[in-house]
């Protein structure tokens, strides 16, 4: 599925160069849950960008599949988004103007899907995560809980290939958040998604069956040294 | 999906939609009064000058009036000899007219028709003979001759005491080409009685009267008219079809009568052209003027500056002042537009951003926002063509009215015309016509539906200029915006 090779990315400030990753080779394979974990600056959500085709990197390789993502234009980027990668973010990011329903068939707009199915579509997975009464609800007017279902409704509409979500328990409490884990745990398992999660939650990580380490901009399996053992990546650094 | 949305973002944004939309709508209805205005005020100058000039004519073609031609430069000398007039009672009543050039013109070759007849895109020309007729009428007491000297007998007279009384009357004649109904003067008249000059009328004694001068000299169909000496026929009143009810002359006689009798044969004072179309005007001037080095040629865009009183100032005033006001606020209003719109981009940085990540492309993104845009301004222009098609009307409802004064040194422009004061003498060298006309300006869809694009464009180039900066948004940079 995902493959890194040799992948740095830097950013250029005012009086410094921010090194975000450094030389991280690495390799997701399909149907993987794969959680990313690692302190605040490390390159966590850098990494999840050059995953979801949001960024290129400044040197190195990035692969989905046969497309090289690292390599790609804007245009074909943006193509990749809207057909093969799922988005989760921590804030949700619904449009508030929006109801549940029409946020949903946002994802599907870029695809030029007619009207009736878009609604067909959108009604179908908010029903699948449990939403078939909210379809007309404003985002103002749903939980955390219930907006993030919107939000991995939205993800899943488009029947990607991958689902990146950032911090997506992170502005929720311990019961909703597990809901949302359960949910997006028997998606994973009944569509064969490939799942890459960012968390800072180690209950959010430990359902995941493969734990990601980064700092500093590099990448390495497992827990941080000192506790739990890091031990050898399936492949890369 | 677009219009879901579209919609929805107006409608949550009422107040900035609200301030963008007036904005545009307050200069949509400035343009549109001021274009109306403008529009209404050019038909007026227009229906002023072709009053003068006859509708359809696009050149005139005059001499200067201060060559040896000029009439009118030497004041008016009536003979009268020891036997001339009727008298009775100690009395001699004279009578004595005279035809001759109009103050203020001069005559020229008329030669000159089939020069100007023969130079590409001229459509029609024809020659009039701008003249004016003098009466002196008067009665004095008989003379009695002794010594080389004239004495004044003690009775007699107007009053039986020996006294005088004289009379000049004066009534403009214009000698034209009466077969030709093309272009000239009889183009902005009807007939309201009898007929109009024709063909066959060439070399006759017959006269058309305006139907303002045959009411105030009580003259009707079949009386008749002293010209110059000569009796003529009044065979037809005409009134003129311009707004200002004014017309070219008071009488319409055949140019080679009127040039027999003024002693001006193969003289003309104007010629009136047609230009094949608009844009061949300014070429035929530009040829007349070559082969006519002595002529003052004028277009009717030359002669609207000869119109003055409120209607001049209306229109200087409208030209200046209300085109520049419209653009004023036309380009304010899409400055607000503009700025509000990227404002709303600004706020919306995330938003463009997570739908960016989840595939909008960038022209996709560049629509939404500039169709928000468009629409907001397109309201805007509905709601200012409405206001602005309201305020026409009120100005039409209160029925300003607009004085013209139309003078001219030389040429047709210095004949009186509808009544208008006809100066006599040394010195007279210019006359007028003075009107006044009811300003009616025009809303025409044209108006409208270029006053609504122009909204539509302010829309769409303040929307494209917010969705560039959303556009140009990296997704990654986006998602991190705090809004």
């Amino acid at each position: 599925m995902y493959t890194l090779s040799n992948v740095t990315k830097t950013y250029r400030q005012t009086n410094r160069t921010v090194h975000a990753l450094r030389s991280v080779d690495l390799s997701i394979p399909t149907g993987q849950l794969v959680a990313v974990q690692g302190p605040t600056g490390g390159g966590k959500s850098t990494l999840l960008q050059m995953l979801g085709a949001l960024d290129r990197p400044s040197s190195g390789e990035v692969r989905l599949g046969d497309a090289v993502l690292s390599a790609a234009d804007d245009r074909e980027l943006a193509r990749v988004r809207a057909r093969q990668v799922g988005f989760v973010f921590q804030n949700f990011n619904l449009i508030p103007t929006l109801t549940a329903r029409e946020n949903v068939e946002t994802a599907l707009a870029p695809l030029g899907t007619a009207g009736a199915e878009r609604r067909r579509r959108s009604t179908e997975v908010l029903g699948r995560v449990g939403l078939a009464d909210r379809l007309d609800h404003l985002p103002a007017e749903l939980s955390g809980g219930q907006q993030q279902r919107v939000a991995i409704a939205r993800a899943l509409v488009k029947e990607p290939e991958v689902l990146l979500a950032d911090e997506p328990t992170g502005n929720l409490d311990e019961v909703t958040r597990d809901e949302v884990m359960d949910l997006l745990e028997l998606l994973w398992r009944d569509q064969g998604l490939t799942v890459v999660v960012v968390t800072h939650d180690s209950a959010v990580a430990d359902r995941a069956d493969r734990r990601l380490y980064i700092a500093d901009g590099t990448v390495t399996s497992g827990a941080p040294r000192g506790r739990t053992a890091p031990r050898p990546a399936a492949a890369g650094s | 999906m677009f219009f879901t949305y579209l919609r929805r973002e107006l409608a949550n944004r009422r107040r900035q939609s609200a301030v963008v939309a007036a904005g545009m709508a307050l200069a949509i209805t400035l343009v549109i009064i001021v274009s109306s205005l403008s529009a209404g005020v050019e038909d007026a100058q227009d229906s002023a000058l072709s009053a003068v000039y006859g509708v359809g004519t696009d050149i005139t073609v005059s001499s200067p009036a201060e060559g040896p031609n000029a009439g009118g430069g030497g004041g008016q000398r009536f003979q009268f000899g020891a036997e001339d007039g009727e008298r009775a009672d100690g009395s001699t009543s004279v009578v004595q007219s005279r035809l001759h050039l109009s103050p203020g013109t001069a005559s020229f070759s008329a030669d000159a028709v089939d020069t100007v007849r023969g130079i590409a895109d001229v459509e029609a020309a024809t020659a009039t003979l701008s003249l004016t007729n003098v009466t002196f009428e008067g009665e004095m007491p008989d003379p009695q001759e002794g010594g080389g000297m004239v004495r004044v007998a003690p009775g007699g007279g107007a009053d039986g005491e020996g006294g005088s009384s004289f009379d000049v009357t004066t009534f403009s004649v214009l000698g034209l080409d009466p077969g030709e109904t093309g272009v000239g003067p009889l183009t902005s008249v009807a007939v309201s009685d009898g007929r109009a000059p024709a063909a066959d009328d060439a070399g006759t004694h017959t006269a058309v009267l305006d139907n303002d001068y045959a009411t105030g000299a009580e003259l009707a169909v079949g009386d008749t008219l002293e010209i110059g000496g000569t009796e003529f026929e009044i065979v037809g009143l005409v009134a003129s079809t311009a707004a200002t009810g004014a017309s070219a002359a008071d009488v319409y006689i055949p140019l080679d009568t009127a040039q027999e009798l003024a002693e001006l044969d193969g003289e003309i004072s104007d010629i009136y052209v047609q230009a094949t179309s608009a844009t061949a005007i300014d070429q035929v001037q530009a040829d007349i003027e070559a082969a006519l080095p002595d002529a003052t040629v004028n277009t009717q865009q030359d002669l609207a500056s000869t119109v003055s009183g409120s209607l001049a100032t209306a229109a200087s005033l409208l030209s200046n002042l209300g085109t520049w006001l419209s653009v004023a606020v036309l380009a304010a209003a899409f400055l607000i537009a503009a700025l509000l719109t990227m404002s709303g981009v600004a706020r919306r940085t995330r938003e463009f951003g997570t739908l960016k990540a989840i595939g909008w492309s960038n022209g996709r993104v560049v629509r939404q926002v500039a169709g928000e845009s468009l629409v907001q301004a397109v309201l805007g222009g509905l709601v200012g063509s409405a206001l602005g098609v309201i305020g026409v009307l009120a100005v039409n409802a209160a029925g300003i009215t607009l004085s013209s004064v139309t003078d001219a040194p030389a040429g047709p422009e210095g004949e009186p015309a509808g009544g208008g004061p006809v100066r006599i003498g040394p010195g007279s060298d210019a006359a007028a016509s003075t009107a006044d006309i009811v300003l009616n300006a025009p809303v025409s869809v044209q108006i409208v539906l270029l006053a609504v694009g122009l909204a539509a464009l302010g829309g769409l180039v303040a929307g494209a200029s917010g969705g560039w900066r959303a556009a140009r948004l990296r997704p990654a940079e986006a998602l991190r915006a705090v809004n």
